[in-house]
C-alpha cells in the first residue's frame, strides 16, 4: 500500500504540477506564502465536525436555543482555529541552512534557520526522511531547527524535501507546506576500518623536528644524559639551570606527505578510504600532513581546519 | 538568535501532566453542570472517582488497573438501570454519559484518549442544556467549553509553560473571536418546523397550575417563588385588581376534585365594551398545554386554539419558554345567552355530598327569590363576616369538604374559597364554575413588564347572571382583600413562608429578573416567528429555509474573508530611516533628480549635489549620516536616527536660478 501510494504521488507530481507546486528544488530564502500553505481537517477534526452536527441536530430537534447558540459558538471556534492553523505557517521564512560534518552512512546535523516576521509561529513540525522535529518561532527572531540527515555515500548530497506542518491550535486542522531547498551538503568519505601506515619517502621525513608551539612549554630542566645539542643556550643564559629543548612524542612530529599516486594498485574508492583513514589518524595525534590529489595539491598543515579542507577535497573527488 | 528546546514526536504520544489536569478539570465541570439532576450519591461517587484518579496519576502515574475498569462500567450501568429503570431517556442517558466520561479518565494515557475525552465532554456539556436552558446554566456550560478547548490546545506541543489558569485564556480568546460568526449562525440557522424525533418528556412534574384542582394542590404553588410568566403591555398595564390571568376553566366536580373539560365546541359569544388590551406573554416552560391569558382573550395565538369556555390551549405542551401576543377584553359581557347544555353543566353537583351547604343555598334561594345577584352578595357576606381566615396551612377536610370548610374549619386559601363558593352557587341554582390562573404579579419598573410568579397562582369563580353573562367573582377577596390588591406575597406575609426579604434583596431580584427576561425573550424564545420578524425590515418576508441558508452562506463568506484578511495581514515593517529617505527622494524628484531603480544612496546623493550645487554641503551631510545609519551599526544609535529624520524634514531644496 505505501508503495502504491508513493507511485500515485510520483504520478501526481509529474502530471499535476499545479497541485504539487513548489515541490521542486528552489533557492533560499523560501517564504511560506498563502499559495503554498494547504489545510485539511485532521481525522479528529472530521470526527469532531460529525459530533457538532449531531449536537446541531439535537438542538434544532428539541428547539433548544441555548444549546444551538453554544453549538454555533463551538463550530465557529473550530472555523476560527482553521485560520489560526494557517497563520501558524503563513509568513515563516527559511533563510539559511547550515550543515555539520559527517562521514558517509553516519547522520549529519543540518540546521535550518527560520525567520518569523510579525507574528509568532507556535508548534511547527518539520518532517524530513521520517523524522519529525517540533519548533516554535517567536516573532521577529531567527530560530534554528536541528535535523539529522542520513547519509549514504561520499560527495554532494542534495537535501530531501521537507514537510512543515502544524495542527495548532486545537488539532482540528492540519496545515502543511512542502519546502525543497536547492541545497546540497558535502558528505565525507568513509575511512577504511584498518590498513597499513603510509610508506614514507625521503630521509628528511624521518628527521626529528621541533614541536611547534610555545617556547616555554617545550623546555625542561637538564637531566644527565641529555645530548648537548639539545641544550637551549640562549634560554639557559637567563636561568640558573640549563634548559633542554624537549622532544615529547617524537613520532607525532613526523610529517606525512600523502600522495594519491603512491596508492596506484588500489581502486579509486579504496584509495580515498585509505587516505581518509590516514588523515583521521594524523588529525588524532596532531601530525602535520600534506595531500596530493589529482587536481588539488594541499600543502603541509595540521589542525581541524586543515583536516576539514583535506576531507572536503577527498569528498569532492569524482 | 535563540536556541529552542526541541520535542520529539512519536506515533503514540503519551499524555503529559498538563493536558491531563485540564481534562480532569473539563470532566469536573461536566459533572458539576449535571449534578443538579443526578442523584446526589451518584454525583458524589463520580466526583470521588475523578479525584482519586487525578491523585493516582499525579502521585504514581500509569493507568488504572484493567481489573477495576470493567466492573466499574458494569456497576455504573447497573446503578443507572436500578435507579431510573432504563438506560435510555434524558436523565438516565445523562447520568450514563457523565459516568462513562469519568471512567474514560481511568484509561486516558495517550493524546488520542484526551482528544476523545475532550470532544465527548463538549457533547455532555451541551446535553446539560436539555434540563435547563436558563442564562446561568448556559453561561456555566459555555465556561465548561474553555477547559475542553484548553485540553485540546495543550495536546499540541509547544515549549511555553504557563500556570494552569493562563492556559484557559487562549481558549477564551478563541471563543470570543468566534462570537460574531456564532451569533450570525444562531440567527440564521433554519429552525425545524416539527421535531424529527420525540421530544424528551419533561420528567419530574414541574410545579405549576394543573388541569385539575383538589385540596392542597395550591400549597406547593403558593410557596414557589419561580417566575411563571412575564407580561408586557402595549399600552398602560391594567390596575392590580384587574390582573386576572385565566388558565383553566373547571366545570366538573366530583365532591373532591375540580377538573376542566378542554377543547371542543366553539368559543361563546363575547361583547366587549372597551378598547382591547394588547399584551405579550413570555411563559416559562410548564409542561402543560394551557397558555394563561388576561381576563377574556378574544383570539388565540398561532399554534393554539380557544376552547368554548375561553381557555387558550396550545397544540403542544409548553416544554420550553414560549412567547405569544394576545388581545383581551377587560370590560365585557361573556355569553349573555347560555344554552341549555352549558346551563346544566354549570349546575351539576355530585349527589350525596355537602348536605349542609345544599340546605344553606336552598334557604337563600327561598329568601331572595329569583334575585341571583343578592344570593351572590349573601355568599360573599358570609365569607367576609363568617369568621373565615386566610391561611396556607388549613386544617384537613373530610368527605363533605365544603360542609367542613363552611361550617367548622373556616380557614383556607383561594382554592377553598372558590370551590366552596361555586358549590354554593350551583346548589342555589346559579350556573357557576371555578377558574384557575394567576392574579396580580410584580410590576418591574426597570424592565416595564409584569412579573408573575408561581406564587401568584389563584383560583376564583365565575357565575352566570341573566343579562350579564359570566361574571368573575373572587370570594378570596371578600376574606382577604390584600390578596387581590397587593398580591400573594402580601397576603402570605407572616403566615406561611415565615421570612420577609429585605427591600434591597427584592430590588436585586427584580433587576436580575430583567436579565432573565431578556435571555428568555432574546435567546430561548427566538423561534421561526422571531427569525422572520428580524428579517422583515430588510425586505425579506417569509424567508424560507433556502433563503436563510443563502443568507447564512453569504454572511459566513463575509466572515471568512475578514478572517483571512486577519490571517494574512502583515504589520508593515517600521523603518523610520527608510521613510525619511523616501521623503528626501520625493523632494529631490520634484526638482528633477529622480533616484534610479538600481542606484545606491551614495551615487544618488552625489548626483543630486552635482545637480543642485547650492545644497552641496547639506546633501553631503545627509549622505554621510544616512550611510552611517545604514551601514555602520547593527543597531544604529537613536540619536543618529533622530538627527537624520530632523535633517530630512528640514531639507527644502530650491531650484537654482540660472
Amino acid at each position: 500500500m505505501p508503495a502504491a501510494f508513493r507511485r500515485l504521488q510520483a504520478w501526481a507530481e509529474r502530471r499535476l504540477p499545479a497541485l504539487t507546486r513548489y515541490k521542486r528544488p528552489e533557492s533560499l530564502p523560501i517564504t511560506l506564502h498563502r499559495r503554498r500553505v494547504y489545510i485539511v481537517p485532521t481525522a479528529f477534526g472530521t470526527a469532531f465536525t460529525l459530533l457538532l452536527l449531531v449536537m446541531l441536530l439535537g438542538a434544532l430537534n428539541y428547539s433548544n436555543n441555548a444549546a444551538l447558540l453554544l453549538t454555533c459558538m463551538l463550530g465557529s471556534a473550530c472555523a476560527t482555529s482553521m485560520l489560526v492553523a494557517f497563520r501558524s505557517l503563513h509568513g515563516l521564512r527559511l533563510s539559511a541552512i547550515r550543515q555539520g560534518q559527517a562521514i558517509a552512512s553516519e547522520s549529519m546535523v543540518i540546521q535550518l534557520v527560520f525567520a518569523a516576521d510579525d507574528h509568532a509561529h507556535a508548534s511547527v513540525h518539520a518532517d524530513m526522511d521520517g523524522q519529525t522535529e517540533t519548533f516554535m518561532a517567536p516573532a521577529r527572531t531567527e530560530t534554528w531547527l536541528t535535523l539529522n540527515l542520513a547519509t549514504s555515500q561520499r560527495g554532494w548530497q542534495p537535501l530531501p524535501r521537507i514537510k512543515l506542518w502544524s495542527n495548532w491550535p486545537v488539532g482540528l486542522f492540519h496545515a502543511w507546506s512542502w519546502i525543497h531547498p536547492d541545497h546540497a551538503v558535502l558528505v565525507w568519505p568513509r575511512p577504511e576500518p584498518a590498513g597499513p601506515p603510509p610508506v614514507l619517502q625521503g630521509e628528511y621525513d624521518l628527521r626529528r623536528r621541533l614541536h611547534q608551539g610555545e617556547d616555554i612549554a617545550a623546555l625542561r630542566d637538564y637531566r644527565a644524559g641529555d645530548p648537548q645539542r639539545h641544550i637551549a643556550w640562549k634560554h639557559s643564559a637567563r636561568h640558573e639551570h640549563l634548559l633542554v629543548k624537549d622532544f615529547e612524542q617524537p613520532e607525532a612530529r613526523e610529517e606525512w606527505r600523502l600522495d594519491w599516486r603512491a596508492l596506484s594498485p588500489l581502486s579509486p574508492e579504496a584509495r580515498i578510504a585509505r587516505l581518509a583513514r590516514w588523515l583521521g589518524e594524523a588529525e588524532a595525534v596532531g601530525r602535520p600532513t600534506a595531500l596530493w590529489l589529482p587536481g588539488e595539491d594541499i600543502a603541509l598543515g595540521h589542525g581541524r581546519s586543515h583536516y576539514v579542507h583535506c576531507m572536503n577535497a577527498l569528498a569532492r573527488l569524482p | 538568535m535563540r536556541r529552542i528546546a526541541w520535542f520529539r514526536r512519536s506515533a503514540k504520544v503519551p499524555l503529559e501532566a498538563r493536558p491531563f489536569d485540564l481534562l480532569c478539570l473539563t470532566v469536573a465541570v461536566v459533572l458539576a453542570v449535571h449534578a443538579p439532576h443526578m442523584p446526589i450519591w451518584l454525583a458524589a461517587a463520580l466526583a470521588g472517582t475523578l479525584g482519586a484518579r487525578w491523585w493516582q496519576r499525579r502521585r504514581r502515574g500509569g493507568r488504572a488497573p484493567a481489573l477495576l475498569k470493567l466492573p466499574l462500567v458494569a456497576l455504573l450501568s447497573g446503578v443507572v438501570i436500578f435507579y431510573y429503570g432504563s438506560l435510555f431517556g434524558r436523565e438516565p442517558g445523562a447520568a450514563l454519559a457523565v459516568g462513562l466520561l469519568v471512567l474514560k479518565l481511568l484509561e486516558s494515557e495517550t493524546a488520542r484518549d484526551a482528544r476523545v475525552g475532550a470532544a465527548f465532554s463538549c457533547f455532555a456539556l451541551m446535553s446539560a442544556l436539555l434540563f435547563d436552558q436558563g442564562m446561568v446554566a448556559t453561561v456555566l456550560v459555555a465556561l465548561g467549553l474553555l477547559p475542553a478547548l484548553a485540553t485540546l490546545r495543550a495536546l499540541e506541543p509547544t515549549h511555553a509553560a504557563v500556570p494552569l489558569p493562563r492556559e484557559l485564556l487562549p481558549a477564551l480568546g478563541l471563543l470570543a473571536a468566534s462570537l460574531p460568526l456564532a451569533l450570525l449562525a444562531f440567527v440564521l440557522v433554519p429552525r425545524l418546523s416539527s421535531p424529527l424525533w420525540g421530544t424528551p418528556n419533561p420528567g419530574q412534574a414541574r410545579t405549576g397550575l394543573s388541569e385539575d384542582m383538589s385540596p392542597g394542590d395550591f400549597t406547593d404553588l403558593l410557596t414557589d417563588d419561580r417566575p411563571a410568566m412575564r407580561v408586557s403591555f402595549d399600552a398602560a398595564p391594567p390596575p392590580t385588581s384587574q390582573r386576572y390571568f385565566r388558565a383553566y376553566v373547571m366545570w366538573n366536580y366530583d365532591g373532591r376534585r375540580w377538573s376542566h373539560i378542554g377543547t371542543g365546541g366553539t368559543p361563546g359569544e363575547v361583547e366587549h365594551q372597551s378598547p382591547l388590551t394588547r399584551y405579550t406573554i413570555t411563559l416559562e416552560a410548564s409542561g402543560q398545554r394551557v397558555l394563561p391569558a388576561l381576563d377574556v382573550p378574544v383570539e388565540a395565538p398561532e399554534q393554539a386554539l380557544l376552547s368554548f369556555d375561553y381557555e387558550v390551549l396550545s397544540a403542544r405542551p409548553v416544554n420550553d419558554t414560549r412567547t405569544y401576543t394576545l388581545r383581551s377584553a377587560s370590560s365585557y359581557r361573556l355569553e349573555p345567552r347560555l344554552d341549555d347544555r352549558e346551563r346544566r353543566r354549570g349546575l351539576r353537583l355530585p349527589a350525596g355530598f355537602n348536605p349542609q351547604t345544599q340546605a344553606l343555598a336552598q334557604r337563600w334561594r327561598a329568601e331572595f327569590g329569583s334575585n341571583d345577584k343578592a344570593i351572590v352578595q349573601a355568599a360573599l357576606k358570609l365569607f367576609h363576616d363568617g369568621g373565615f381566615s386566610y391561611t396556607l396551612a388549613p386544617a384537613p377536610l373530610g368527605r363533605d369538604a365544603v360542609d367542613d370548610f363552611l361550617f367548622s374549619t373556616h380557614e383556607g386559601f383561594c382554592e377553598h374559597y372558590s370551590s366552596a363558593f361555586t358549590v354554593l352557587m350551583r346548589a342555589a341554582g346559579i350556573p357557576a364554575r371555578v377558574v384557575t390562573g394567576y392574579q396580580g404579579g410584580y410590576w418591574n419598573e426597570l424592565g416595564n413588564y409584569l412579573l408573575v410568579r408561581q406564587s401568584d397562582a389563584h383560583a376564583w369563580s365565575e357565575v352566570w347572571l341573566p343579562g350579564q353573562g359570566w361574571r368573575r367573582v373572587d370570594p378570596t377577596a371578600a376574606v382577604r382583600p390584600e390578596r387581590v390588591r397587593l398580591g400573594a406575597a402580601a397576603a402570605a406575609t407572616g403566615e406561611a413562608t415565615g421570612w420577609s426579604p429585605s427591600q434591597w434583596w427584592l430590588g436585586l431580584r427584580n433587576r436580575w429578573d430583567v436579565v432573565n427576561r431578556w435571555w428568555n425573550q432574546g435567546v430561548i424564545g427566538f423561534d421561526t416567528l422571531r427569525q422572520h420578524g428580524l428579517l422583515t425590515p430588510f425586505g425579506l418576508r417569509d424567508a424560507d429555509p433556502g433563503m436563510l441558508g443563502l443568507l447564512l452562506a453569504i454572511g459566513g463568506s463575509l466572515f471568512a474573508a475578514l478572517g483571512l484578511a486577519w490571517a494574512m495581514w502583515k504589520r508593515p515593517a517600521n523603518d523610520p530611516a527608510r521613510a525619511s529617505m523616501q521623503l528626501l527622494e520625493r523632494r529631490l524628484a520634484s526638482l528633477g533628480v529622480v533616484r534610479r531603480h538600481s542606484e545606491g544612496p551614495q551615487h544618488f546623493f552625489i548626483r543630486a549635489a552635482r545637480a543642485l550645487p547650492t545644497h552641496r554641503a547639506e546633501l553631503e551631510r545627509l549622505m554621510r549620516t544616512y550611510l552611517e545609519l545604514r551601514y555602520a551599526y547593527d543597531e544604529p544609535p537613536a540619536e543618529l536616527l533622530k538627527n537624520f529624520r530632523q535633517a530630512a524634514r528640514d531639507f527644502r531644496p530650491r531650484r537654482m536660478v540660472k
